[in-house]
């Protein structure tokens, strides 16, 4: 069953289309892509399914029923723009903003409690955002986007200005939230951080869907029967006459195939000349390498 | 309402609690008493004792005869040669060098000529010109043999008082009353100027403090535009009206407190005397239980609920302009000078139609002013203590009601937009398209 459905929304600016008919659906409980170049309509498309813009046409369903006032309160938005009041205390400020989002007072306290314990800052409370460090105030910012239990998180660059640390933090638990149910949309720009959590994607580029599916799926899809090959002597480049050599050091071999084989097949060429391997891969087409050749097309 | 209510609580702890506001609302009454006090010792004082040293070649030798030196100016007399004097008087010590013609009884016109360094401003050669006018007057007095008395006897002070605060509290209350009026009208007039420019910018500021720092985002997708707009209007007004009512409460007691100290009261000397044209002397002849016994017997059961309606109408019609230009600003905060000069020069008006009105509360300009909506939040304050008809007070909170609201419509519009705009200035263009363009 999806948790959301965007059904041909369309939204202009004055003369420029920022969303041109985009439709796609969101499994419940997966971790979602929302890719795309910057201006390719990402953040307005977010800002239409949080209820901050409203579409020019088309629908959008939450949990198959049309969006309305209610669904904002179990959204979770985190925006690439983050902000928070610098003179108010970290206490007060998550509860007002958990507040704002349906919870009662003591329903809020509660929740904020448990995270600031789950996230060690226990004793924060009652200090300013100011005098927090960037990466703390990020760990604020996260609270303050899942406090209210929301069934759907939107996540727009999560990890841009994390430390290493900070980032694996952030990673665990948007995991365990998926665990717990909760769907996740993970809008980017940063191609390798999809490829690791993201089951599903969608690649949009100046307001339309360009590409969409799951990972693995779209990654086959765009092989090119390339390898990669490490050997422990140095080879003479005339043994590999019938290859189309992508790279080549004597050691370090990157080819594709010029007719259709099978991973025993190319084993079997070495291995009739008598050539030792060390390691040997089949090179999948990264995602950062299938965006650019779309988006560039 | 659940979050608007949570909205305007934020927006108006946030401000009470800090240090700020608490200094404000209680430094504001006594930096009020200290500069009332400051201008009526100024004035009564220091410009009374600043004496001007001026040598005087009189050729006609009728000042040097009949003046007299009790103006605080000190005249010295000389025969030496003009074009000496000329160089000399500065260097001397002298402030001006005055020369005085020959005078005969039909030279008609007298005219003095000075010679000043610098500038003298115009409240000297005034007082320089009665000095010698009155030397001169004296001696056509003398010349022509007129008796004193005759002459004391021709001249008659009339004085006007109201006939029926005569009939209802005895003499001289119908004055007080009138005095006190254009006070309080004064008071209320500028009051509402205040709350409009400092509470309207303190809501501009917080729209830009959210859109820079970006929590906007965060709320709206929570609440309604809207509703952070007004929650955050209502909230800043609630502030401004808690400081209302501190100071509605401490001026009088601070007003008491000093009529205890000082006998009478002298913080309104200065006040009065500077902006309201109203001479303190007059002030001074009556008791402080006849002044209070007159300001509880004016009209409050008009004045101040119709002032609180002016002050809410005022409060909002103009925030939600501060709120509006708040979105239009880029990350740039000394980019909000060239769009807030729309809202200011309304009130620049209001402001200088008000002073106007204090002097003449029945003209023309006076009741245009308290009508129009744009003007009435300062001005119609200004004219309750005089009584305005009723039709006129209704039509003028009509309109302004009327006004407001489309205001706000309009300034939710631009906010809506504008909210979420960055690193670009709007233009009044823009606010013009964001007004009747659709969402």
């Amino acid at each position: 069953m999806e948790i959301l459905k965007i059904d041909k929304v369309v939204k202009r600016f004055h003369k420029k289309t920022a969303v041109n008919g985009i439709s796609f659906e969101i499994k419940k409980g997966s971790i979602f892509g929302l890719l795309g170049p910057n201006g390719a309509g990402k953040t307005t498309l977010i800002r239409i399914i949080t209820s901050i813009l409203n579409a020019d046409d088309g629908a959008i369903y939450f949990n198959g029923e049309k969006l309305n006032e209610f669904h904002p309160g179990k959204i979770g938005y985190m925006p690439e723009e983050r902000g928070l009041y610098k003179k108010m205390k970290v206490g007060e400020q998550l509860l007002y903003l958990t507040q704002l989002k349906g919870l009662s007072h003591n329903e809020a306290k509660s929740s904020i409690v448990a995270w600031m314990k789950k996230f060690e800052m226990k004793d924060w409370w009652n200090k300013k955002i100011e005098e927090l460090s960037k990466g703390m105030q990020q760990k604020v910012q996260f609270i303050c986007t899942v406090a209210h239990n929301p069934k759907l998180i939107i996540l727009d660059e999560p990890f841009t200005g994390l430390d290493p640390v900070n980032t694996e933090l952030i990673r665990n638990e948007i995991l365990q939230l998926r665990k717990d149910g909760a769907t996740i949309i993970f809008s980017t720009h940063r191609m390798e951080q999809v490829e690791e959590i993201c089951e599903d994607i969608v690649l949009i580029n100046e307001g339309k869907v360009i590409l969409e599916g799951n990972v693995e799926k779209i990654k086959d899809d765009f092989k090119e029967s390339k390898y990669h090959i490490e050997f422990y002597n140095q080879v003479d480049e005339t043994e590999l006459e019938g290859l189309e050599i992508v790279s080549f050091d004597g050691r370090d071999l990157v080819f594709k195939t010029i007719k259709e084989s099978s991973s025993n097949d190319i084993l079997k060429f070495f291995i009739d000349k008598n050539i030792n391997i060390k390691s040997f891969a089949e090179v999948l087409p990264s995602l950062n390498d299938i965006f650019i050749k779309l988006v560039t097309k | 309402m659940n979050k608007l209510w949570l909205i305007i609580k934020r927006e108006y702890l946030v401000r009470v609690r800090k240090k700020s506001f608490l200094i404000v609302t209680i430094l504001a009454p006594l930096a009020f008493a200290t500069i009332t006090f400051g201008m009526g010792f100024l004035s009564t004082y220091l410009v009374r004792n600043s004496t001007k040293k001026i040598l005087v070649k009189d050729e006609s030798g009728i000042f040097k005869r009949y003046h007299k030196q009790n103006s605080g100016y000190v005249y010295t007399f000389t025969d030496g040669e003009l074009e000496n004097l000329k160089q000399e008087y500065s260097v001397q010590g002298y402030d001006m060098l005055a020369h005085i013609p020959v005078y005969n009884d039909n030279s008609g016109d007298l005219k003095v000529k000075y010679y000043s360094p610098k500038k003298p401003g115009l409240t000297i050669l005034g007082k320089i010109e009665s000095d010698i006018g009155r030397a001169f007057k004296e001696y056509k007095i003398k010349k022509s043999n007129i008796d004193r008395k005759i002459l004391d006897m021709l001249s008659v002070k009339v004085s006007l008082e109201n006939a029926e605060a005569i009939d209802n509290a005895g003499d001289k209350t119908g004055k007080i009353s009138l005095i006190i009026s254009t006070a309080l009208a004064f008071v209320m007039g500028f009051l509402l100027y205040m709350v409009i420019f400092i509470f309207g910018t303190q809501v501009m500021r917080s729209v830009m403090e959210e859109k820079i720092n970006r929590i906007v985002e965060i709320i709206i997708s929570s609440v309604k535009p809207f509703q952070l707009m007004l929650g955050k209007v209502i909230g800043v007004g609630a502030v401004g009206l808690t400081q209302l009512f501190i100071w509605i409460i401490f001026i009088p007691v601070i007003l008491f407190l000093a009529s205890v100290f000082f006998g009478h009261v002298p913080q309104n000397e200065g006040m009065l005397g500077m902006q309201s044209q109203v001479n303190p002397e007059d002030l001074k002849q009556f008791p402080i239980n006849m002044i209070i016994h007159e300001f509880f017997s004016l009209n409050w059961s008009l004045i101040l609920p119709a002032f609180i309606l002016f002050f809410l109408g005022g409060y909002f019609m103009y925030s939600s302009l501060f709120a509006a230009v708040g979105t239009a600003i880029g990350d740039d905060q000394g980019e909000s000078q060239s769009l807030i000069w729309p809202i200011t020069v309304p009130v620049v008006f209001a402001m200088i139609i008000m002073f106007n009105s204090i002097e003449n509360p029945d003209s023309q300009l006076a009741v245009f002013g308290s009508i129009f909506p744009l003007f009435s939040p300062i001005v119609m304050p200004a004219r309750l203590p005089f009584d305005p008809p009723v039709w006129q007070l209704v039509l003028s909170l009509v309109l302004l009601i009327m006004t407001c609201i489309l205001f706000i419509w309009i300034s939710a519009k631009i906010y809506r937009s504008g909210i979420l705009m960055y690193g670009k200035k709007l233009t009044m263009k823009d606010m013009i398209k964001m007004t009747f363009g659709k969402n």
